[in-house]
Order: structure tokens, then C-alpha cells, then sequence
């Protein structure tokens, strides 16, 4: 006992007490399994994010060569300074799991997630002998693409091959500039790309666009609303759904789904007969106000005499439930502000719809002298800087490129589309032979966006090669044979032109702030690749060395500035004035098209699928800032932003007005069974007043597959109930929604 | 003798033993406490190769910020990286064993060294050198001694509990100092911040106490 007892107190008198428990206090609260950020030099890389269709102009700040944070690039047109919750997130994108690191190729059923990594080599010969076989058989038409747009290089050298190769069949990711840009075309008589003087105008008539959920360029749109507090600009919202746009207004128009269109005829009716319109613009410069004679010498019925007929208030009333003393005061607010403008494209943007709905507020912005005016809609010229030389065609090519494209855009019975992707599913399930034998899938998720997955995905399985460009897994790579990743978004050069909306031209520069991590190619490189594997005309339609040459050449004198500042733009850009903007056979703004021309009503009516008896609801999808629903997945980090009104866990919230949710025997919380002509899903109720009856709002941008466990099977896709409803004229994708029923699980 | 006595003797025989065993525990405790534990806590690790400070100390001008500098944004760069050695050590320079290992294992592979930092203090320690050099006037010296004229790197004592240098504790281990830089532990900070009535309060934060130094 005394050994122990001067050892206690021999230990006591000496340091190991006191430095032990120093130390491990030391210890425990710096982990040593706990990972601790390297310290180095901090500097910034200025880029353009492409994971939102706004483009972010983002600044990387680095320490050392890690990329740590994503911040907004300050004096980048539209975002300036701040950037929307993706390009934020971006980091996640990198570094993340979903990131792929080499090319794939499948190894287990479609969408089983099963792959085996292969050499770029091995990957490229395969794909260059399934083209070349293609080719051999005297049928390239069978080579398909669909890309997330068809603007800047990456989209233009897609074109390039497809048109070297023999291919018509080159389609562009849906959004709402599908059908501005028919609108364009009909009443302007341009091929343009539509443009919004959004910051200077003083009334904003928005026919459901989400001008605070992600509409256009979403930042630009935030910062705009600055811009309209400060000049005490009034913003009027329309739309079915208490959004966070419409919470965000002066005023929300609740409205009887997809009858947005019909209201802005009934403002046009109260404008015309109040005599509120611009008659310097509509007498002048317009055409097709006044009752009209055709190409074919027939009389139609002029917009004038179609409205005043046809939509009164009171019968406008009767369809989009908007109070007719609402329709009057709206169009005298809208008629006499100094710079009004009216805008569509439901939600984020990310569907076309109907062709007379943008028309009619196209004609509505006209009445009010609203086109190429200051604060006002403006015609932009399309991007006209990627001026390569055609490529010389061998005989191959020129065969099929004779042959009418798979989903019929330009074809007799689709004259005025560009591109038809929302088609595809159908013509693919119907066809006896599957129509594409090779389908190249870059910067775009279809297997996710377009309408109606399951078939598109029934579609997917019926074609025999399908390459995905994704650097990070998404519901198409999935579905894909072969994965040959891109470089990330922080680890490319690509030019990134305007934006939705923008209203003067610019290229953004997205560039490396990393080298690459993983092994990676830019697809611009492997497109050069498989052409000079492919040789003959392919080959020498690619003269450039790589990608980056190509860029440069490309861009030419552009290409210093753009490194410099990270984007160009034309400031001084104006719009042509109205004696010199319109391009139509009457050379005015056409009130009236030919193309579309009747005597009836406002237009034929787009039809939604489903019977009312059948299902009595209306399931619309909603869009929300914080859901990304384009071609890039949410960030994990944004998902945890979301309310749990929206998600919880794995179960998805659909919205339901109160009243109906009573008359359904639905309470707040409780599981339900939502059905649709296209299926059934057990999803959470969420009640709430900020809905119009009869209507089933579902969020947009959840329910991904699994390919990770942070975002994947988490929700539904909405996109899995809603089919596509066509559009009469345009055969652009019109649906704004479906028949449903809700009943208690 | 009586019982009495007896009892008494072996109660003093016995006491003698128990000093004797006090004093064996004492001593022993003593030796391990202040020989051996201090030898059991550092392993003892080398740098990568030598570094000779006095002798690139006499060839630039600007003394030690020549090499460990503030950055353009204020932050301090710390020990220098590879590219700054490189201006002048792309290939050997002089005979010695070091060089040739520097020149060969990381210049040519372009390697950074995997310096091990004696000063290095733990992470949860917000230190910034601007704040003590450029805007307290404090030389390096007072917290680092004169390493600046040091010939030779020394041995690198690691905590093999914390993995931390053993300059932060001190060479003594009972942390008794002579010279301001015999230790870096958080009483050293305040000890200075007290007698010279260095603001209490965190310049960021406004928090006073902890938060000066542990954000």
C-alpha cells in the first residue's frame, strides 16, 4: 500500500498527470480521423456554371489548386455578383459521388446501375464501328442526338456531325423558347431568340411564369424584382398556385388551370374597346388587326373582331374563373402603365406550351406598343458566332439526310417545330422497327424531363446503342450502353450563350478551375475523336486539332476578351426600330397568322388527357427555386432546403385546396392514392388554401432514379403521371397538366 | 521485553518498511513521470532532408519574410512551397547529401516537400501572423527564437497522442520556459495579450475570452 501510495504521489509531483490530460484534451477535440482543410494561397477562378439554365456567372474561390467555395462573379450580365442554389451547390458536382470516373460501359440490365470501366480507346472503337456499320447499311438517318440546346460549339459540332454523318435527326432539350420561337417566326416573321427588358419595365403581367422559381435566367429575375421595389413597379401574377412568384407579387390572379391564355385575350378585349392600345404601333406597324384577306383570298376574321366577339369579361370569366371586374381592372392597369410587359412559359420554363396562349400575350405586349421598346419584349438575333464552313457531304449523307426527321419537325404535318423530342416516345414504341439505332444523348436528362417517362423509357429500351455524355450519373446515363463522361462543369472550357430571356447578346466562358480529376474527355474531343474514326467526309468535316483549337478559332478575336473578363456582351445593343423589326409577307407585326388562321374562336383549344368523370382533379407540377428539373440533378445541399411540405424522408407532398382535401376525406399528412391516365402513386397530402379547388400541385425535380443516395428515390417524378398533350398547330408539347384522382391509401 | 515492547518494535520495523516502499514508489514514480514518460510521449522523426537557415538567411534581402512572406490578400504563406525553391535550386546547387535529395526526390518529380512544422499549432487555433507582425510590430523571434540562424534542422518530436510538435508544450516537460519562444500553448498567448493590454475582444466576432482565438 505505501508502494502505491508513493507512487501516487510520486506521479503527482511529476509532469505525467498534468501533460496526459493536456494531451488529451488536445485529442479529443481534434480527431485525428477527422479530416482538416489544407491551408494554402487563396485566389479565385471566374466561370459560367452550366448547371442552370440561367448560367450562372460564378467565381471559384480555391485554396491552393481545391475548389472550396462557389460564389456569385460580380459584373456577369443577369446573375451579377450572386448565383441560384445549383451553381452554389456546384462543389457537390465534383466532388461528389455521382461524379463519373471513367467511361462505362453496361454491364447489367438497363437502368440496373451495373457497369464495367473501359479505355477511351475500347469505347470509342465501339462506338465508331456501330456508326460506321450504320453508314455501310446505307442507314445513318438511324443515328439520332438529343442535346440540352443547340446553341455555342458543343451544340453545333452534335449538328455538324449528325449533318456530316447523314443524320436530319438532331433535337434539342423542350423549354418554353420552342414555342417563343415560333411566336417570333409567325408575328415578327425572325428567327430570333425572344428577349425581356425585364429591369425597365413598370407593370409585369407574368401568365404563370415563375419569375421567383426559376423562370428564364433565375438570378437575373431576383435581382429584377430589386429593381421593380425600387421604381415602385407593380407585378401581377397569374396562376392557379400561391407560388412563391405569386407570394412574391402585388397582386395574384388565381386562375382556372391552363386558361392563361384566354384571360390575356379577355385583357386584349377591354384594351381594345376602351381604345387603350398603341394605335402608332397596332395602325402602323400591325397586321391582321383588322379582318384580313389571306394568301388564298380568303376573309379572316381580324383580332380585333376575334376578341370583341369572343372574350368579353364575362365570358372570359366563366372559363378562367377570374372575376370580370379583375379581367377591366387589370387591362386598364396594364394599358396605362408607362412600360408594361406581359410574359408565359409556365413554371421554370422548362415545357413549350400552347402556341395561341404565347401569342395572345404576345399580341397583348403589341397592343401596348411593347415590342422592341424600352422595357418592353424584344426579338434577339440568335448567336451567330460558331460560322464554320458547311461541311462537304459524300453520298451516304446526302441520302439521309434526305430522309424526314424521326419525330417529325419540319415535316408537312409539323411545319413550324424545330424539334419534336416530346414525339420520340411515341414514334419509337409505334414504329415496327425501331426507327433509331444509335441515340447520342448530351446535356440533357430525357429520361427524366420529357413527359410521360415510362414510355420514353419503353422507348429508350427499344433502341439498341445509346451513348449518354453526362459527367454525372442521371436518369439517362443510367438507361444508357455507354457512358463516356464529360469533363465536370468546373473542368471545362465551353462557350455559354445568352440565356432564356436575356435581351442582348453575349457568350459566357465557362472555363477549368480544376484540371480534370478523373478520367475524363470533353465531348467536343471525343466528337473529334469519332469522326476521324469514322475517316472519309466525317473526318474532313472536322479539321480542328481538339476541342480547345476549335474554341479558339471559333471564337477568334472574341476568344482574349472572353478569357479576360469571363463573358462579352453587346450593351449597345437595341433592337430595330418598328419600321425596320418585322419580317412577315405583310412586313408588320401579325396580329393574325396565316399558319394558324380560323374564324372561330381564339384558337383550337389544346385537350389535356383524361376524363373528367374519370378523374375528377387536375394534377399540374409545380416549380420551385430550390428543385432543379432541367438536365442537372439537385445538388444534395439544395434538397436539404426544401420544406417538409414538399418531401420528407422518401414520401412526396402533392398540394390540394383545403376544400377539396375535405371533400376527399383527406387530411393534412395522411397517404394517398394520386391517379392519372398514365398510373398511380402513393403520395402525402398537404393541405392548403393557396390552391384553387379541384386542383393537384405536385413539385417538379424529385423522384430521380437511384443512382446515389442523397437525391435518387427520393419523391416522384411528376413527370412519370403527366403525359404530353400536343399542341394543334405546333406539336410542341402544350400539356399544362392532366386528369387525376386523389383517394385515401 | 515486554509484549508492550515488543508490539512497539514491530510497529517501528514495520513503519520503516512502509517509508522504504513509500520512498521506492516515489522515486520510481518520479523517473517514470520525468524521464521515461517524456520519451514514451515524442517519437522522434526526421525532416525530409536539412536545411540550413543561417546560410540562405545571408543570401536574400529581406530576412525571414523573404521566403515566408505575406500574400497580396494578408494571409501568411507560411512555409515556402516547392516553386519558390525552384528559382534557384532547379538543379543541384553545392555538394551536399541534402541537396541532392531535394533536387532529385521533389524538384525533379516536382514533389512539394513534406516539411514537418515545429510551430504548427492545433486546429482549433485561429492565429494570424498579420495580426502579430505587421500590425503588433512583433519580430519572428520572440515566438519562434532564432531559428533564422540556425545551421541545421532538429530532430521533429511528435506527440503520439495529438500529433502535434513538442514545441507547442515546450522541451521542458514540466513547461517551465526561459525565453518567450520555449513554448506555444494557449497561456504563452494570453500571458503576452495580458501585460500588454493586447484588445480582450475577438475583431470579427466582438466576443470576448475564447473567441479571440477559437472562432
Amino acid at each position: 500500500m505505501s508502494l502505491g501510495i508513493g507512487a501516487a504521489a510520486g506521479t503527482a509531483l511529476s509532469p505525467l498527470p498534468w501533460k496526459l490530460t493536456d494531451d488529451l484534451s488536445i485529442w479529443t477535440q481534434m480527431w485525428p480521423w477527422t479530416p482538416v482543410p489544407q491551408d494554402g494561397e487563396v485566389n479565385y477562378v471566374n466561370s459560367v456554371s452550366t448547371l442552370c439554365s440561367g448560367g450562372c456567372g460564378i467565381s471559384v474561390r480555391k485554396v491552393d489548386n481545391r475548389a472550396v467555395k462557389i460564389e456569385g462573379m460580380k459584373g456577369y450580365p443577369g446573375s451579377d455578383g450572386k448565383a441560384c442554389v445549383h451553381c452554389l451547390s456546384g462543389l457537390q458536382a465534383l466532388y461528389g459521388p455521382t461524379a463519373i470516373a471513367s467511361p462505362l460501359k453496361r454491364a447489367g440490365e438497363r437502368g440496373e446501375g451495373k457497369w464495367r470501366k473501359i479505355s477511351w480507346d475500347a469505347a470509342v472503337s465501339e462506338i465508331a464501328a456501330k456508326l460506321g456499320d450504320l453508314r455501310e447499311k446505307g442507314r445513318p438517318e438511324t443515328l439520332a442526338c438529343i442535346t440540352g440546346s443547340d446553341r455555342g460549339t458543343v451544340p453545333e459540332l452534335f449538328k455538324r456531325f449528325l449533318k456530316a454523318y447523314g443524320s436530319p435527326n438532331f433535337m434539342r432539350a423542350p423549354s418554353f423558347e420552342d414555342t417563343y420561337e415560333v411566336v417570333l417566326r409567325l408575328m415578327q416573321g425572325v428567327d430570333a431568340s425572344i428577349g425581356f427588358d425585364l429591369e425597365n419595365a413598370d407593370y409585369l403581367l407574368s401568365f404563370g411564369s415563375g419569375i421567383l422559381d426559376g423562370w428564364g435566367s433565375s438570378v437575373r429575375l431576383f435581382k429584377a424584382r430589386t429593381a421593380w421595389k425600387d421604381n415602385k413597379a407593380v407585378v401581377v401574377q397569374v396562376e392557379p398556385r400561391l407560388s412563391n412568384s405569386a407570394a412574391g407579387a402585388d397582386r395574384w390572379i388565381p386562375i382556372e388551370v391552363g386558361t392563361e391564355g384566354i384571360l390575356a385575350l379577355g385583357i386584349a378585349h377591354v384594351i381594345i374597346k376602351e381604345n387603350l392600345y398603341k394605335k402608332d404601333f397596332v395602325d402602323k406597324y400591325g397586321f391582321g388587326f383588322e379582318d384580313w384577306v389571306g394568301t388564298d383570298g380568303k376573309k379572316h376574321d381580324g383580332f380585333k373582331t376575334v376578341v370583341l366577339k369572343h372574350y368579353t369579361p364575362n365570358a372570359v370569366a366563366g372559363i378562367t374563373r377570374v372575376d370580370p371586374d379583375v379581367v377591366i381592372e387589370t387591362a386598364r392597369a396594364f394599358a396605362k402603365a408607362k412600360s408594361p410587359l406581359a410574359i408565359c412559359g409556365r413554371g421554370r420554363g422548362d415545357t413549350p406550351g400552347p402556341l395561341h396562349e404565347f401569342m395572345a400575350v404576345h399580341a397583348l405586349n403589341a397592343l401596348v406598343g411593347g415590342i422592341h421598346r424600352k422595357g418592353g419584349v424584344w426579338a434577339v438575333p440568335l448567336p451567330d458566332y460558331v460560322n464554320w464552313p458547311e461541311p462537304k457531304l459524300d453520298g451516304t449523307a446526302e441520302k439521309g439526310l434526305a430522309a424526314l426527321r424521326i419525330d417529325g419537325a419540319g415535316t408537312d404535318r409539323y411545319p413550324l417545330a424545330r424539334y419534336l423530342p416530346t414525339r420520340l416516345a411515341e414514334v419509337v414504341n409505334t414504329a415496327q422497327d425501331t426507327p433509331v439505332e444509335v441515340l447520342l444523348v448530351s446535356g440533357a436528362n430525357p429520361c427524366y424531363t420529357l413527359p410521360d417517362t415510362q414510355a420514353v423509357k419503353a422507348a429508350f429500351s427499344r433502341i439498341p446503342f445509346i451513348v449518354s455524355f453526362a459527367s454525372n450519373m442521371d436518369d439517362t446515363a443510367m438507361m444508357a450502353d455507354l457512358i463516356l463522361p464529360n469533363h465536370g462543369h468546373l473542368e471545362r472550357y465551353e462557350d455559354v450563350p445568352a440565356p432564356a430571356g436575356m435581351n442582348t447578346p453575349m457568350i459566357g466562358l465557362c472555363r477549368p478551375v480544376v484540371a480534370p480529376r478523373r478520367d475524363t474527355r470533353h465531348t467536343g474531343d471525343v466528337l473529334l475523336m469519332l469522326a476521324k474514326s469514322l475517316g472519309g467526309a466525317v473526318a474532313d468535316a472536322f479539321p480542328w486539332e481538339s476541342y480547345q483549337a476549335c474554341l479558339e478559332q471559333t471564337l477568334g478575336k472574341n476568344w482574349q476578351p472572353l478569357l479576360d473578363s469571363g463573358f462579352i456582351r453587346n450593351t449597345a445593343y437595341r433592337p430595330p426600330a418598328w419600321p425596320d423589326a418585322f419580317r412577315t409577307p405583310s412586313g408588320k407585326f401579325a396580329f393574325m397568322s396565316e399558319a394558324c388562321a380560323h374564324d372561330d374562336k381564339g384558337g383550337p383549344a389544346v385537350v389535356i388527357e383524361g376524363k373528367p368523370e374519370e378523374y375528377p382533379l387536375t394534377l399540374i407540377p409545380y416549380d420551385s427555386i430550390r428543385l432543379a428539373a432541367g438536365p442537372a440533378v439537385t445538388a444534395p445541399f439544395a434538397l436539404k432546403t426544401v420544406d417538409d411540405t414538399v418531401l420528407k424522408g422518401t414520401d412526396i407532398f402533392v398540394e390540394v385546396n383545403t376544400k377539396t382535401g375535405g371533400k376527399c376525406g383527406l387530411e393534412e399528412g395522411v397517404f394517398a392514392h394520386l391517379s392519372t391516365p398514365k398510373g398511380t402513386v402513393k403520395v402525402r397530402v398537404h393541405l392548403s388554401d393557396g390552391i384553387i379547388p379541384g386542383v393537384v400541385a405536385m413539385p417538379r425535380g424529385l423522384g430521380h432514379a437511384e443512382f446515389d443516395e442523397y437525391v435518387g428515390g427520393k419523391g416522384i417524378n411528376v413527370n412519370e403521371l403527366i403525359g404530353p398533350a400536343e399542341d394543334p398547330v405546333t406539336g410542341l408539347n402544350a400539356a399544362w397538366g392532366i386528369r387525376a384522382n386523389l383517394t385515401i391509401a | 521485553m515486554s509484549a508492550l515492547e515488543e508490539k512497539a518494535k514491530a510497529v517501528s520495523d514495520g513503519g520503516g518498511f512502509a517509508l522504504l516502499f513509500f520512498i521506492v514508489g516515489l522515486v520510481a514514480s518520479l523517473i517514470v513521470g520525468w524521464v521515461i514518460f517524456p520519451k514514451l510521449l515524442y517519437s522522434q522523426k526526421r525532416q525530409p532532408f536539412d536545411f540550413n537557415h543561417k546560410l540562405h538567411n545571408e543570401l536574400v534581402d529581406e530576412g525571414c519574410e523573404s521566403c515566408h512572406f505575406f500574400r497580396e490578400d494578408g494571409s501568411y504563406a507560411g512555409v515556402p512551397k516547392l516553386a519558390q525553391c525552384i528559382d534557384c535550386h532547379e538543379s543541384v546547387q553545392g555538394e551536399t547529401e541534402d541537396e541532392a535529395v531535394f533536387v532529385n526526390e521533389y524538384v525533379v518529380p516536382g514533389r512539394e516537400v513534406p516539411w514537418r512544422v515545429y510551430s504548427r499549432q492545433p486546429d482549433c487555433v485561429f492565429f494570424s501572423h498579420a495580426a502579430h507582425v505587421k500590425s503588433a510590430g512583433m519580430d519572428c523571434q520572440t515566438c519562434h527564437g532564432d531559428i533564422g540562424n540556425s545551421t541545421t534542422l532538429k530532430v521533429y518530436e511528435e506527440n503520439r497522442i495529438t500529433g502535434y510538435s513538442r514545441d507547442i508544450w515546450g522541451k521542458n516537460i514540466a513547461g517551465f520556459k526561459t525565453n518567450t519562444w520555449d513554448r506555444m500553448k494557449m497561456d504563452d498567448c494570453s500571458e503576452c495579450h495580458v501585460k500588454l493590454g493586447v484588445e480582450q475582444n475577438s475583431v470579427q466576432t466582438g466576443k470576448g475570452a475564447c473567441f479571440v482565438c477559437h472562432k
